[in-house]
């Protein structure tokens, strides 16, 4: 038994495109995850992923399509009967009230006994950090004291779906990163299954058992990280998960293609031989050289980047290709202007259907 | 240290002459037209001839007429700030956190008490309850009652300061985030549950902080007491008003006017110093895409015929004025006619052009005076900032029967002789309307980065320049929106203006008030119709104005 279903969960909103269509915002999509999954719901800014996540919290009703907690159907239940639990992207603590008083208020509610009430709610303002602050009012936090309390808030409930709407946008870089190995510790360790909103790719990469990348209210694709990223389905995930170069290539067979006039090793694909296709290739799959390689071209750009250096290189007949570097201090930089032998790693480049 | 401290802001201020004659000159000002007048009354009331006196106190404590009129009072305005504010609150919840048809007009028909006269409704109460009411006359278990008195102040005050409750109560709902309810939602909460331990408490300062206004407003309400309190229920601002005019006793008008300044003041510095820090910013991330769902289908409906009763009643009592204007004599003979306007135009017109010309002078004064003191709050650096500020609003909590008072006693003589001019009815206005905008201009002013005027500065403006060039500009709305604020209620004032009306300067309020003594309740009604409209056609022209403005500048920005 899945944990948490989604069927053909479809809505729309009343208004109407240039076109006269009703605006469609999440279409027809499906998605089952397993017990203690933590599946990331990642696209633009637009894309549909938090009207998904509202609909599952129950703050906006589908228009069509069933949503599934085990073997309980619940999207005909109000909000407060659902037994989610979501972190807001504005943390939506409540003002009025300490941190202890927030962490609280849902068992207050369920007319938790005041003792066992103490008990976990320390528990969790322990287990998120926060026993010192519990309680400073929610003015006097930081804006990871705030993001702590929300999630504190949440893993209190031991809700049976924990919800995430980009909770870590209002952070800066360096607290988002160390925010986001906190989320995810702490989500294991609970075991309570997770579905989080982000726009950011990396963020989905480095937390998510599962990745539904989404675009336009449609899932392009479902997978790992590193099946999303190692075989992006079409152009647009392939695009929008990590840097990718696009390369026109002959089909030879179902494991090979030509590139440039050369044989190269792809990943296996449906594509006839004699096609004319599309090969992505991440820029880490292809080898740099200043002496040898099969694909010369001319540096127009180098980015040193600490881990490695990111090249711009002209190739003729194939187009600019991005190529990293790594460990550039050992070797020498190539810099604009000079030649460049390239070699596309074989095996791991992916044909677009 | 300390010493040293002062010194340096005063050399600073020295240092720019444009600066320094502003601070000076806004000083002064308010010291004459708001701190010295008050002083006067104080003294006054404290004075029997040469010698020092408590014995006006003494009366005012002993005589039941007068220790009925601070009962009475403190009773009405009490009253009328909870049922006010619920009924505020109500309208502001549905407005708000409600879907629900015609919800533009029904806050236009609940602000437009706001736009008239305070007391038109009592005018109104008059011709449905009064002695020819219609009601009165036809509904038979009304035939006997008398609207004189509690009732007939009660009901009047909500009508005119129920839209004030809303208003305020509007922008505090606003400004909570709806997210809030969908997170306490999502923890478990019942719709009931989450009202009780989120919205309410989160709207609870504001609700304090509406309450208080409407009890100041009440407390110092001068019309609707004095068409409708009637001899058997004295109040302080017409009794005070009545010692003066009445019984020409300067003295013991003054002791009642700080007995009604007390509660006032006190309301006030709650409001001001003990809930404005309780206001709780909720600062989101990004805007709510959510609709409200704290309300089911049914409360839903339940709570909307409550507000469309209240739209109901405000609509019928204005359509009785409108009715009563075009009637030939109210109670006996129905029969429509246009005489009463007639009569505005030819007798009273006059006072429509007086009106007319103290609002057009004192907005504008108004307007940029309490700009100016806004911009000297916020951006400048002198000794006594924090006092500039407290004079510039304090005229918003002092009733205006206590303004009126203070402006007789201060401007009765030489060298201030100002009596019976046009200038002291302008000062009145200028220094009384302005608090609202000084306000909102300060908001304003507090968001703008104070790096943009720099840039001016450094680019070689003077502070007058910086101000007209660039904080100006910036400031429109709320500018305009004080504008607008100021001429409303310079058109509409009355409980200062009746004291410093003359033969040669007189007001429609004050016309509107006699002819309801006088007991020409159709010329009465027909003054109100043509105020409110001068006052509609007013509001539409600036913001028209505005609109140009805006346009204006956004064609320069590209």
């Amino acid at each position: 038994m899945k944990d948490l279903r989604l069927v053909a969960l479809r809505k729309e909103f009343a208004g109407r495109d240039r076109d006269g269509r009703r605006t469609l915002a999440v279409a027809d999509v499906s998605l089952e995850v397993d017990k203690g999954q933590l599946v990331t719901l990642l696209g633009p800014s637009g894309c549909g992923k938090t009207t998904l996540l509202r609909m599952i919290a129950g703050f906006e009703e589908p228009s069509a399509g069933q949503i599934w907690f085990g073997a309980r159907r619940i999207d005909d239940e109000p909000p407060h009967m659902r037994d989610t639990a979501m972190v807001f992207q504005s943390y939506a603590i409540f003002p009025h009230l300490d941190v202890f008083e927030n962490v609280a208020f849902g068992l207050r509610l369920r007319r938790v006994a005041a003792r066992a009430l103490r008990e976990r709610v320390e528990r969790v303002l322990e287990l998120t950090g926060l026993e010192a602050l519990a309680a400073r009012q929610p003015h006097q936090l930081s804006g990871g004291q705030q993001q702590r309390v929300a999630l504190a808030r949440c893993l209190v409930m031991e809700p049976r779906l924990l919800l995430f709407d980009e909770p870590l946008s209002n952070l800066d870089a360096k607290l988002r990163e160390q925010m986001r190995v906190e989320i995810r510790e702490l989500q294991q360790r609970v075991g309570i299954t997770t579905v989080y909103v982000t726009h950011d790719q990396a963020e989905a990469m480095s937390i998510s058992d599962l990745i539904v990348v989404m675009n336009a209210g449609v899932v392009e694709q479902i997978g790992t990280p590193s099946a999303i990223y190692g075989a992006p389905a079409n152009r647009f995930v392939a695009d929008f998960i990590g840097r990718a170069n696009f390369v026109s290539v002959d089909v030879l067979d179902e494991h090979r293609v030509r590139l440039a006039g050369m044989p190269l090793a792809v990943r296996p694909h449906g594509r006839r031989a004699g096609e004319r296709a599309t090969l992505v290739l991440r820029p880490e799959a292809i080898a740099v050289d200043a002496e040898r390689g099969a694909l010369a071209g001319t540096v127009r750009r180098a980015m040193f980047l600490g881990s490695l250096v990111e090249y711009l290189v002209e190739v003729p007949s194939v187009g600019p290709l991005v190529v990293d570097h790594p460990n550039p201090v050992a070797g020498r930089l190539l810099r604009a202007g000079e030649r460049a032998w390239l070699t596309p790693v074989a095996g791991v480049g992916t044909l677009l259907e | 240290m300390r010493a040293h401290a002062v010194p340096a802001t005063l050399r600073r201020l020295a240092r720019d002459p444009v600066w320094l004659a502003l601070v000076v000159a806004i000083f002064v000002a308010l010291g004459l037209f708001v701190a010295y007048p008050l002083v006067k009354v104080l003294l006054t009331s404290v004075r029997d001839g040469d010698a020092w006196t408590l014995e006006h106190y003494r009366i005012v404590a002993e005589r039941k007429l007068y220790r009925n009129a601070l009962v009475n009072s403190v009773a009405v305005g009490a009253i009328v700030g909870v049922v006010g504010t619920a009924l505020g609150y109500l309208i502001a919840f549905v407005v708000t956190r409600t879907e629900v048809p015609a919800k533009r007009t029904l806050h236009l028909v609940s602000v437009l008490p706001i736009i008239s006269p305070p007391f038109v409704t009592a005018v109104s109460i008059l011709l449905l309850f009064g002695f020819n009411g219609l009601l009165t006359r036809h509904v038979p278990w009304l035939a006997d009652s008398s609207i004189y008195g509690f009732r007939g102040v009660v009901l009047s005050q909500l009508l005119t300061f129920t839209p004030i409750a809303y208003l305020s109560l509007r922008g505090v709902l606003q400004s909570i985030d709806t997210t809030l309810e969908d997170a306490s939602f999502n923890l478990g909460a019942s719709r009931w549950q989450t009202f009780t331990r989120v919205t309410l408490p989160l709207s609870l300062p504001g609700i304090a902080g509406a309450f208080l206004v409407v009890f100041i407003e009440s407390l110092a309400d001068f019309g609707n007491p004095l068409v409708l309190a009637g001899a058997a229920f004295p109040m302080l601002a017409t009794q005070a008003y009545l010692e003066i005019t009445g019984s020409f006793d300067l003295a013991r008008g003054a002791a009642l006017a700080v007995v009604l300044l007390l509660p006032s003041l006190s309301a006030f510095a709650i409001q001001r110093y003990y809930l404005a820090r309780r206001r709780y910013v909720t600062i989101t991330g990004k805007p709510a895409l959510a609709t409200s769902r704290l309300v089911g289908a049914r409360t839903k409906w339940l709570l909307y015929a409550g507000v469309l009763l209240f739209a109901l009643v405000v609509a019928v009592f204005y359509a009785v004025i409108v009715v009563g204007a075009t009637t030939r004599v109210w109670g006996t003979d129905y029969t429509p006619t246009l005489e009463h306007f007639v009569y505005v135009f030819q007798v009273g017109f006059d006072a429509v052009k007086d009106t007319l010309v103290i609002a057009v002078v004192s907005t504008p004064l108004s307007g940029v005076l309490g700009m100016l003191i806004a911009f000297a709050v916020v951006r400048g650096r002198f000794p006594g900032k924090g006092l500039m500020e407290l004079g510039a609003i304090l005229n918003f909590a002092v009733p205006g029967t206590v303004v009126g008072i203070g402006y007789i006693l201060a401007f009765n003589a030489p060298p201030l002789l100002l009596t019976g001019t046009l200038a002291i009815l302008v000062a009145a206005f200028v220094f009384r309307y302005m608090p609202v905008g000084i306000q909102s201009g300060i908001a304003v002013l507090r968001q703008i980065d104070p790096a943009i005027e720099e840039a001016a500065r450094n680019l070689g403006a003077n502070s007058l320049t910086t101000f007209r060039k660039v904080t100006l500009p910036l400031v429109a709305p709320a500018f305009f929106s004080a504008l607008v604020y100021a001429f409303v209620r310079a058109m509409t004032a009355i409980s200062a203006a009746i004291f410093l009306v003359s033969a040669s300067w007189n007001l429609m309020t004050v016309q509107i008030l006699s002819q309801v003594g006088s007991g020409r309740l159709g010329v009465a009604a027909a003054f109100s119709v043509v105020l409110i409209a001068i006052v509609v056609v007013a509001i539409a022209a600036i913001g028209a104005f505005v609109e140009r403005m805006g346009g204006e500048r956004a064609r320069m920005r590209i």
